[in-house]
């Protein structure tokens, strides 16, 4: 029976030491335990949460990056067309000059030839003439050297001399 | 702090080694069940007494036994009685049924073990008021005094190693906090009132814990049956009541005296249901209460009756007590590693118990 009959020295004992107990580990333990463990969790979920952004973040940039090359690329393929483009155009303009020009050139070519020939038939044309009439004075000479001859000549031209 | 303790247990084996001889020169008497082998053969041994004697608080802490002789740290005894007044001494001045300044330990009767007033002739005169410094006592200001040591120091850990994982015995604890805070405190009484009654818990499960590790040791400061104690589990539900008390809010109160969801009838004339509820209220500490201090008596009783098997047997044949000893220290080891457990169970139990109460005490409305 004296197992279960409280007593009463024994819990006003227990109730002090453990009221004392009670109060210092409230104020010097478990208050600055309690504090650090909450205080060390927040730091974590915190790290953690940065280390998330931080990941988001670098996820954004390369998908950025990513777009800006994709951006050069297309940027790049135009600039190439665009100058592969212009090239040809200037080739073709070039050729088209170069033709207009050669055609020009061998116009004038021809023109000149022409000339040339024209003036070289004028020359020709002069030559003979006057091979003719050197021609026709010799001749005319040999055949006049006599006066017999002379007069033959005049009286055929004067026989022809038609006086009508 | 080491150095205090290292002072302190100096101390008390200075006075164990004076008192020591007080004892060596008396004989034990015959009303000393105390365990001693060298001479049980003329003594009957009584198993019951020899459990009992263990089991309860004690105005002296024994030791063990040499050759006959009890060697005891005597505790002081502190009566105030109403015809002599205050008196201290120290315990081993009432050893072996001495009476000393009117004052003697009650062998049988009403007040058997406990300490009494006799008049000239040795009769019972009256109870004084006792708040001697028993076993008890000092094994609570103990484990009090080594919590304080504990977690004080490992409090210091954390606010020196702030936002570092934990380290040596801080490592060791830290589960056992953050179990009591998240899983009893955070659990039963609820996210938004818990951190109030944490320190509590804390400090209920821990004292429990320890005192009921402390009491499976067998040698001192161990072997005090704290919380195998009623007065000691009493103590702690009174805290617990007084707490729910307390921070009861008006839900709390209006739970028990205009329950909602029952009938008018059961509240109106005669308020059944009001009173119902109030019984309720002192019964969940008194379970508390019981269940503790029911818990660990027992297995400490089961454990002592496995060892005192062999004494039994011993009595009847000495042959006999030794082949029964394996047997007996087998169950006797089970029995201990069984208490190990239920020594963390009933400190758990005692502590989601109170939070619970805890939890109905701070309940929002529904």
């Amino acid at each position: 029976m004296e197992l279960i009959k409280p007593d009463l020295g024994l819990l006003i004992w227990m109730l002090l030491s453990f009221s004392i107990v009670l109060f210092v580990l409230i104020k010097f333990a478990w208050k600055p335990i309690l504090k650090a463990l909450k205080d060390r969790e927040k730091s974590i979920s915190h790290s953690l949460m940065a280390a998330k952004r931080a990941k988001e973040e670098m996820a954004k940039i390369e998908f950025g990056n990513e777009k800006i090359t994709a951006l050069a690329k297309i940027e790049r393929d135009n600039l190439l067309k665009e100058a592969k483009e212009i090239k040809n155009k200037i080739i073709e303009e070039a050729k088209e000059d170069a033709k207009i020009e050669a055609s020009k050139i061998i116009e004038k070519a021809v023109q000149s030839v022409e000339q040339e020939k024209n003036l070289a038939i004028n020359e020709i044309k002069n030559q003979i003439a006057s091979l003719s009439i050197d021609i026709a004075e010799n001749i005319l000479k040999q055949k006049l050297g006599d006066q017999s001859n002379q007069k033959e000549l005049i009286d055929d031209l004067v026989k022809n001399i038609d006086l009508n | 702090m080491y150095k205090i303790l290292l002072n302190i247990s100096i101390a008390l084996f200075l006075i164990l080694s004076i008192q020591e001889n007080n004892f060596a020169s008396e004989n034990p008497t015959e009303k000393d069940p105390e365990h001693s082998e060298t001479h049980k053969e003329k003594e009957k041994f009584n198993p019951g007494t020899f459990i009992f004697d263990h089991i309860k608080d004690a105005y002296s802490w024994h030791l063990f036994t040499y050759k006959g002789h009890h060697v005891s740290i005597p505790l002081p005894i502190i009566v105030y009685s109403k015809t002599s007044g205050l008196s201290m001494f120290w315990s081993s001045k009432l050893g072996h049924g001495h009476t000393y300044k009117d004052f003697k330990i009650a062998l049988e009767g009403d007040n058997k073990d406990k300490i009494v007033e006799v008049d000239y002739h040795g009769e019972f005169v009256d109870r004084p008021f006792d708040i001697s410094i028993t076993k008890n006592v000092l094994a609570i200001m103990l484990s009090g005094a080594l919590m304080m040591l504990i977690f004080i120091s490992i409090a210091k850990s954390y606010t020196r190693r702030e936002n570092l994982p934990p380290k040596g015995l801080q490592s060791l604890l830290e589960p056992l906090i953050l179990f009591v805070r998240d899983d009893i405190a955070k659990n039963s009484i609820g996210e938004k009132h818990y951190e109030k009654y944490t320190p509590f818990l804390l400090t209920i499960f821990f004292f429990i814990l320890l005192n009921n590790l402390l009491g499976l040791v067998p040698l001192f400061p161990g072997g005090a049956n704290v919380t195998g104690n009623i007065t000691v589990t009493m103590a702690l539900a009174l805290f617990t009541f007084i707490i729910t008390t307390i921070t009861g809010n008006k839900n709390y109160w209006k739970d028990i005296f205009n329950t909602p969801g029952v009938p008018w009838w059961l509240k109106l004339p005669i308020p059944l249901i009001p009173f119902i509820e109030l019984v309720g209220v002192i019964i969940k500490p008194f379970v508390l209460m019981i269940r503790l201090f029911a818990n660990i008596s027992a297995g400490h009783i089961i454990v002592l009756g496995f060892f005192s098997l062999i004494f039994i047997f011993g009595n009847m044949d000495p042959i006999l007590g030794y082949v029964v000893s394996p047997v007996s220290i087998a169950f006797t080891i089970f029995m201990s590693i069984l208490e190990l457990l239920v020594a963390f169970i009933q400190a758990y139990v005692f502590t989601i118990l109170s939070a619970i109460y805890f939890g109905m005490a701070s309940e929002e409305g529904h």
